[in-house]
């Protein structure tokens, strides 16, 4: 009788332990599905540019390369040797794009610590107000300030050139600095500050001794959102630039538009890749503070 | 004199931040509401001319057929999106060994511009060459898959290839809000013998109400602003069929000669986010002195 009931445990427990392996597989395969959806474009994108067109043509999406060739990096980047005036190659927007980056990034970095230092640590009347307008900033449909913009960079002398667009992107990160560096320092204990005070520092002695030594994690999520948002952002290159001043998002998409005789899918794939890297490397090496900004930027406040 | 600048020295910091945003934010959107006021066709003029290009705007076909586009864009961009993160979140959360790599996966689409993500399902939506030769290939030989080019379904391209990308942000906001929670709050639920699937339906997911806010609130954002990948992927067309606001009013602008129109546009754009964001800042505000 014993042995009988502690057979029929055991079979009970195996069949559940059974039933809690083949969920696992479930959720396994569900995920790994999940994976190769999201990695699908990527596969694709890699494995079309590195081609032929002959091999397009003949093969579909997932088909192997038989064999790697580097040609249509080579044209996406620097262009074709010796044909056409008109061919659009991506190397000199790159540069653009940095010469574009770099300062809009540092700029308004810089003064979205300052601003969430000031509303933080030196409270006066009227600061909430000052950082709500500043969050507003954060959501405005760019489509409302497009026309003005334009008129200004005009006015500035500075329509269609690389300054102008760092202007326009280091006054409308402002509000994205100062929210991510206001909502760090708001956690920062302000007995720090006023130890600091009584030993006689100023505002800006704080802020370069005190503050800033301890704000690596909250530079690197700014930075990163900044430098990912305006190497990407299409809308502003596209409305106030063109041309030679034109950044790389806009050369990638005048690069997909023009069609030639015969539309090269592996360049535009290979053009598409080169990009996204940037962005991705980023993404890759610092992913815990892009996701960070991610999250800061939605839970706002 | 050293006293007051002293005293005043943080408002003096915040000062040129704060009349910038001033100017090209409040002072931009007043003076395109302004312009939306008035004749301007390819200059701005400043005599006023009442609520016409508004009218003008309410009886255009095409502006129509944008709102209509956004609507539908919208509803199944959030509905999916939403539907896709919380599903992976919850399976994530079940202490999955490879985890960060996962989630790595799953969210790098953010990374990418959305001109790139554009050209990339640009390729593998081509009618021919695309994702309906691969099922030919695969012996599906009356498969056909020509929404790219097709009028009555080239809106939902741009919702499969935005799906693709914002999804997975989704799933990292609910991630962070599941981990969130207390554990013990689920211990508790488990000695009271309630399942895993109704622990998550009945008690985490009703816990995360800030978060699905949160997440609206983005989404609807982007839906709104989604400009970008709809350039890259079908350029509103064929024909204006896969239009939506933030193009029709670029199209007015640099290309139509009709700032005035153009204007109005961008002021229901900026009134749309207005309706949405307002309220949610006023609550997560208040949320937040609350907790303090």
């Amino acid at each position: 009788m014993q042995t009988l009931d502690f057979q029929k445990m055991e079979n009970i427990e195996r069949s559940a332990s059974r039933k809690r392996t083949f969920y696992r597989w479930l959720l396994f395969i569900t995920l790994g599905i999940f994976a190769l959806y999201y990695l699908a474009p990527l596969y694709v994108m890699i494995i079309t540019s590195l081609k032929s067109m002959e091999e397009i043509r003949q093969g579909n999406l997932m088909t192997l390369p038989g064999e790697i060739i580097f040609d249509s990096w080579k044209t996406a980047w620097s262009g074709r040797d010796g044909i056409d005036a008109g061919n659009v190659f991506l190397r000199p927007f790159f540069w653009n794009s940095i010469k574009m980056v770099v300062p809009a990034v540092a700029i308004s970095t810089f003064f979205g610590a300052l601003n969430g230092y000031a509303l933080t640590k030196w409270r006066f009347r009227g600061d909430n107000l000052v950082f709500l307008l500043f969050l507003f900033g954060c959501f405005i449909p760019y489509q409302a300030i497009l026309l003005p913009m334009a008129r200004t960079l005009g006015l500035l002398g500075i329509s269609n050139s690389i300054s102008g667009l760092v202007l326009v992107h280091t006054v409308y990160g402002l509000s994205f600095t100062t929210l991510f560096f206001r909502n760090y320092y708001i956690s920062i204990p302000d007995e720090m500050i006023k130890a600091a005070r009584i030993d006689g520092a100023g505002f800006f002695k704080i802020f370069f001794k005190v503050l800033l030594p301890i704000s690596a994690p909250i530079i690197v999520v700014t930075v990163i959102w900044q430098f990912t948002g305006i190497w990407n952002d299409f809308l502003f290159g596209s409305s106030f630039s063109f041309g030679e001043a034109a950044p790389i998002q806009v050369a990638l998409n005048n690069m997909v538009l023009t069609s030639t005789s015969v539309k090269e899918y592996n360049v535009d794939m290979a053009a598409a890749f080169i990009a996204g890297i940037p962005t991705l490397l980023v993404y890759v090496l610092a992913g815990k503070y892009f996701i960070r900004g991610l999250t800061a930027g939605s839970v706002k406040g | 004199m050293f006293y007051w600048l002293q005293k005043n020295l943080p408002k003096i910091v915040l000062g040129p931040s704060f009349v910038v945003i001033l100017w090209f934010v409040y002072g931009f959107v007043l003076w395109t509401f302004y312009i939306s006021l008035t004749k301007s066709k390819m200059l701005p003029r400043y005599e006023f001319w009442g609520f016409e290009q508004h009218f003008r705007l309410w009886s255009s076909p095409r502006w129509f057929n944008a709102v209509e586009n956004l609507l539908i864009f919208t509803v199944l961009f959030v509905g999916i999106c939403l539907l896709i993160g919380i599903i992976l979140s919850i399976l994530l959360d079940q202490k999955i060994r490879a985890e960060g790599f996962l989630r790595t996966v799953y969210l790098y689409p953010m990374a990418l511009s959305f001109i790139v993500t554009g050209t990339a399902w640009k390729w593998m939506l081509n009618p021919s060459m695309g994702i309906e030769k691969l099922f030919t290939d695969w012996g599906f030989t009356d498969f056909t898959f020509d929404w790219l080019v097709n009028r009555d379904m080239s809106i939902y391209t741009i919702v499969i290839a935005a799906v693709w990308q914002s999804s997975g942000f989704v799933m990292a906001l609910f991630l962070a809000g599941l981990r969130s929670i207390d554990d013990e709050i689920v211990k508790a639920a488990k000695i009271d013998g309630a399942s895993l699937y109704s622990i998550y339906i009945t008690i985490m997911l009703p816990m995360m109400r800030p978060v699905f806010m949160s997440s609206i609130v983005i989404l609807l954002h982007i839906s709104i602003k989604s400009y970008d990948l709809v350039i890259a992927l079908t350029a509103g067309g064929p024909g204006i069929s896969s239009d939506m606001p933030a193009v029709f009013m670029t199209q007015m602008a640099f290309h139509r000669s009709e700032i005035g129109l153009a204007s109005a546009s961008a002021v229901m754009m900026f009134l749309t986010v207005l309706a949405i964001v307002v309220p949610y800042l006023y609550s997560e505000l208040r949320r937040q002195d609350a907790n303090t």
